[in-house]
């Protein structure tokens, strides 16, 4: 037998069994916080279960190097999965702490099985001195590698999933030699030869598309296919294709689907557009999917629209992503358009350019930095973008659902000084939904509403300032940067609702 | 003798954060210094006779010290159209304990950084801040609203306990229904406190001060220190107590036991209307304060602050007074003859300075005390990460000797909020005895600062250690007049006010008896007028 591939295969077991202990006590600690304690249950409890493994190791008797070959595979199976199956039961259900203590228990039980079991393959090989000074040494050799490389190396470079499944392809990869560096003590090595290889290869196969389970969690999040999806700086970006067509999740939430935002956004641009006294110049603030745009640009007399949006992977998503640019009718790449990359805020307060028509359509206020574009303050720098006969705007929550916080929006606007007319649409896949339109005075009717429209017509228009008492007005306190009412507001309407 | 990392923690932060410090392989510290000149001013000034220049510069008014004292003082006579007036500051940059700084990052204070907004439209205060475009108008009762950006944004302030980030300053967390009743019924006794008038209309806790009534009814709440009055009042709640030694803390440099029950109830009622809610808020700026220094600056003629000059005796004599000074930077004397001479520095200096104070010093001197404070800015690659409420403007240790701090960035108007950020870190020496705290202040190093601002970060920041940049920390080694029992109302604080002669005259927010932007610029003000009518170009006051 081959002393020193013997020893490589100590040294690789002795390394992936902390590596394992490390992935979970790491995760267990970063999705649950207070490293301390996760850190020390964990490192107890698989010490622990490493002993039970030791100890049952006695009731194994014949054929001792067939059940070692088969720890290994179990340990890379359980080991190299167990960090993606775990972000998977966090994600996914509530059962998390029972996965990460069971997974500590199982695995810390091979791999207290490991050893025992080769001492005592090796026990006819060498002197019981040799062997335990041997073996040992080189088991704790191995666990200070793994204890250097994880913080250092592995953990910065591959992060979690891919650590864990590269050290189940070390595992297996054990598991596939040692059929032949123990083959003479084998019945039949061929059948486990080929279970090595399956595992080998399939959680090589993982380790590949290691950033893509990351999608795989997100199919399980979403009940439709996920055909793309992106981290920016800003927000993850997760477009899905189900029966009904796709639809836009910006951090979970949706933007919109494909089969009813036409709905959204012919409300949300038209009222504006035939109001304003001129319809030249336009601005939307958000709306980086382009599909606001393909509104606006309906317009013959439309002659720049500039598009303002925070992240550069939404604007670029709607451009190059053949359906979404397909959906925005290539919008962003009319020769009017100009679309800008940079934060709204800055925006209008860096520049003096005024316009006919300003849509703002940013997400809803469910954070203080999103709220703080509700506000009296944010209000007052759009009323200076806005021509003397210019109309604004804003997409403004549900009536129906945070009926307060849409009033709130209301009443912020007109204490910035803006005239105001609420009206609402229903949009199936949001529900009802509000928007404010805003002038520095009551504007009359300019123009008519382009063809091809599927939602509007003048009647339909008309009809949607009027608010059942469901959704009527409610008082609500004025929001400003040094209140930010709206996001309470907010939160606690939508509370009800989830 | 050398303490150990926990035991230096313990005895500046306290138990709780020292019990709190894990064990942490040895790690390159954060590159940063020690940036006062504390020590080597102080050194100077006790060091014995100081050289005097040959020739004497003439000056009609010479104003010693650009605090905001000083600087409010040459505003007033700026404004009343006297032109020969000099400002001489020992640092190397005006403003005082209102000082600012700046880095590629963001502007940031060096001290104060906030100023209650004012819920009276009169005084020299709200004057300032007309003149800067802070004030938006005037509400349906007559009081000044402000600019909406100068306000200090939601969230303004959060604390942490125990792993967690909490919304507000008040634990509510496993508050029992006897805290919550207490601290309902301690409101309504600083809301009462609030809406009090005297019979001649004048506000029982008013700003600044000088404007309270002096009732008895409310002064002789002055006899006692505020931890005697709550155990008075039957207040039991140790949550209460957090919240009210907070204040002391935060306001006074020290704890209740050292603070007089009228300053504490001065706290909490003087600036708000009685209706539990203060209207308007607080101001803010990046820099803090030194924004307001800046626009008392603007208000002066180019030249008029002397940077470097550190003023070493002022002579009153019958024309008027000798100034010696040195040039901080290369030792040269320097002297003045001035006409009228502002002595805005605090009372513990000017005991060095008044040259027949050095001979019969005054009884009055020994009344006042001032607490150290320490002052840390550090640099972060991005905002820091925590558990639970998101960043706030005020963000507050529970369980630490320090007040946490503030985050520079915070006013900043945009969408974007991630990004570079500088946060400024607060410790009051809050302890009984100012003179020991000092030599504590003083006597650790940068790395024991170092240690101590990241040990006290660290387990609401995971992951600080690696954001941080650059520190920079700053002693205050008499940072805050303490309002001691029997101090606000005693005769010693009156005694201190009244000019020597009718030459020199004095300004500083110790007079006050509370370190405060409002009561600096009151006596800055009310020196000027003095001397506008020793030279008599008396005009309407402004206070
Ligand atoms: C850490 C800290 C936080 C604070 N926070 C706030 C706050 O948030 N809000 C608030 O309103 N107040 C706050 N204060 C109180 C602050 O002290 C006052 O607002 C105000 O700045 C006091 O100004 P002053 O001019 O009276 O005194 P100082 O700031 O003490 O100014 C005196 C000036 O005189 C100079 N000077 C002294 N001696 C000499 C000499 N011999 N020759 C020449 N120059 C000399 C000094 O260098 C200094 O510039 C804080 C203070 C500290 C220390």
């Amino acid at each position: 037998m081959n002393k020193t591939l013997l020893y490589i295969t100590v040294i690789v077991i002795a390394t992936c069994g902390l590596v394992y202990e490390l992935v979970v006590g790491a995760l267990a600690s970063y999705l649950l916080g207070d490293s301390i304690t996760q850190f020390s249950t964990v490192i107890g409890g698989y010490l622990f279960a490493m002993g039970i493994g030791s100890y049952l190791s006695r009731y194994i008797d014949k054929g001792v190097a067939q059940r070692f070959v088969e720890v290994e595979l179990a340990v890379a199976l359980l080991g190299g999965l167990c960090a993606p199956v775990l972000f998977l039961t966090f994600t996914l259900t509530d059962l998390f702490q029972v996965a990460l203590y069971g997974s500590v228990i199982i695995i810390g039980t091979l791999v207290g099985l490991e050893i025992p079991l080769l001492l005592r393959i090796l026990k006819d090989q060498l002197k019981f001195k040799d062997l335990v000074s041997q073996v040992l040494s080189l088991d704790y050799l191995g666990a200070l590698a793994a204890s250097v490389a994880f913080p250092l190396l592995l953990v910065p470079k591959l992060g979690l999933v891919r650590t864990s499944l590269l050290f189940g392809v070390l595992n297996a990869a054990v598991g596939l030699w040692s059929t032949w560096l123990l083959a003479p003590l084998l019945g039949n090595p061929l059948r486990l030869r080929v279970k090595a290889v399956m595992l080998t290869v399939l959680l090589m196969v993982g380790f590949v598309l290691g950033d893509r389970l990351t999608t795989f969690y997100e199919d399980q999040l979403y009940a439709d296919d996920v055909v793309h999806a992106s981290s920016s700086p800003y927000q993850r970006i997760v477009l899905t294709r189900g029966k009904r067509g796709f639809s836009l999740f910006l951090n979970g939430n949706l933007q919109f689907a494909s089969v009813d935002e036409y709905r959204y956004h012919e409300s949300l641009v038209h009222p504006a557009m035939v109001r304003a006294g001129r319809a030249e110049h336009v601005l939307i603030l958000g709306g980086g999917d382009g599909l606001a745009a393909r509104e606006v640009l309906r317009y013959p007399e439309v002659r720049s629209v500039t598009l303002v949006d925070l992240d550069p992977a939404i604007t670029g998503l709607a451009m190059g992503y053949g359906e979404l640019s397909k959906l925005n009718e290539n919008a962003l790449k009319d020769s009017r358009m100009r679309v800008i990359n940079a934060d709204a805020m800055q925006f209008l307060m860096e520049g003096d350019q005024r316009y006919d028509v300003v849509v703002v359509d940013f997400p809803d206020p469910n954070n203080f930095a999103l709220g703080k574009l509700y506000t009296t303050g944010f209000y007052k720098l759009l009323k200076k973008r806005v021509a003397p006969d210019g109309v604004a705007v804003v997409q403004s929550t549900s009536p129906l659902f945070a009926r307060r916080s849409f009033w709130c929006v209301e009443t912020t606007l007109k204490a910035a000084g803006f005239w105001t007319q609420p009206y609402h649409a229903l949009v199936p896949s949001f529900g009802e939904w509000g928007y404010v339109l805003v002038a520095h005075e009551a504007p009359g009717h300019h123009r008519p509403l382009p063809e091809g429209l599927r939602f509007l017509d003048m009647p339909t228009l008309e009809s949607l300032t009027l608010f059942p008492p469901d959704m009527s007005p409610l008082p609500t306190e004025v929001n400003r940067l040094n209140n930010q009412v709206l996001v309470h507001y907010y939160e606690e309407e939508w509370r009800r609702w989830n | 003798m050398e303490l150990t990392r926990r035991e230096l923690v313990a005895a500046f932060l306290g138990s709780a954060v020292a019990s709190g410090c894990k064990r942490e392989q040895p790690r390159a510290p954060i590159p940063g210094a020690i940036v006062d000149r504390a020590v080597e001013v102080g050194h100077r000034l006790r060091g014995g006779p100081l050289p005097r220049a040959q020739t004497l510069e003439t000056v009609d008014v010479l104003v010693v010290g650009a605090g905001v004292a000083g600087l409010s003082a040459a505003w007033r006579l700026a404004s009343a159209g006297v032109k020969d007036v000099r400002v001489v500051e020992l640092e190397a940059e005006p403003g005082g304990t209102s000082r600012s700084g700046k880095n590629a990052v963001s502007a940031f204070p060096w001290g104060a950084h906030y100023l209650p907004a004012p819920t009276e439209d009169r005084g020299p205060v709200v004057r300032l801040l007309r003149e800067m475009g802070a004030v938006s108008g005037v509400d349906a009762q007559g009081l000044p609203t402000f600019e909406e950006e100068l306000l200090i944004q939601e969230p303004e302030e959060r604390h942490f306990y125990r792993g967690h980030w909490y919304d507000g300053l008040y634990l509510r967390v496993g508050a029992t229904a006897e805290d919550l009743a207490e601290l309902e019924r301690f409101d309504a006794k600083m809301n009462a406190f609030a809406a009090a008038r005297d019979a001649k209309g004048r506000k029982a806790f008013a700003v600044p001060t000088a404007r309270s009534s002096d009732d008895a009814e409310w002064t002789a709440l002055d006899a006692l220190s505020m931890a005697a009055w709550l155990t008075r009042e039957g207040f039991r709640s140790t949550r209460l107590k957090w919240l009210v030694d907070y204040a002391c803390r935060d306001d006074y440099g020290a704890t209740s036991e050292h603070v007089s029950a009228w300053a504490g109830i001065w706290y909490f009622a003087a600036r708000q209307d009685g209706q539990g809610e203060r209207s308007e808020g607080f101001l803010s700026w990046p820099e803090g304060n030194g924004r307001l220094v800046h626009q008392l600056l603007s208000a002066l003629p180019p030249r008029a602050v002397e940077r470097d000059v550190l003023v070493h005796t002022v002579e009153p004599g019958e024309q008027g007074c000798r100034v010696d000074a040195l040039d901080s930077r290369t030792g040269k004397p320097r002297s003045f003859q001035a006409r009228q001479v502002v002595l805005a520095c605090p009372r513990f200096l000017a005991a060095h300075l008044v040259a027949p104070w050095r001979t019969a010093r005054p009884a009055f001197l020994d009344a006042f005390t001032y607490a150290p404070w320490v002052v840390a800015n550090l640099t972060l690659s991005s905002l820091p990460e925590s558990r639970g409420f998101p960043l706030a403007w005020d963000n507050v240790f529970q369980e630490s000797n320090s007040l946490g701090y503030v985050v520079a960035t915070h006013q900043r108007l945009r969408q974007d909020e991630r990004g570079p950020t500088v946060l400024t870190w607060y410790l009051p020496m809050s302890g009984a005895d100012v003179k020991a705290e000092r030599t504590k202040a003083l006597s650790a190093s940068y790395a024991d600062w170092e240690a101590l601002v990241m040990a006290d970060m660290r387990p609401a920041h995971p992951g600080i250690l690696q954001q941080a940049q650059r520190l920079e920390v700053q002693r205050w080694g008499h940072a805050m007049v303490r309002p001691t029992p029997g101090f606000m109302w005693g005769p010693e604080r009156r005694a201190a006010q009244e000019s020597v002669g009718r030459h020199l005259h004095f300004a500083h927010t110790d007079l006050g008896g509370l370190a405060l932007f409002e009561e600096a610029n009151w006596f800055g003000v009310k020196a000027a007028e003095r001397v506008l009518s020793e030279l008599g170009q008396a005009s309407a006051s402004w206070l």
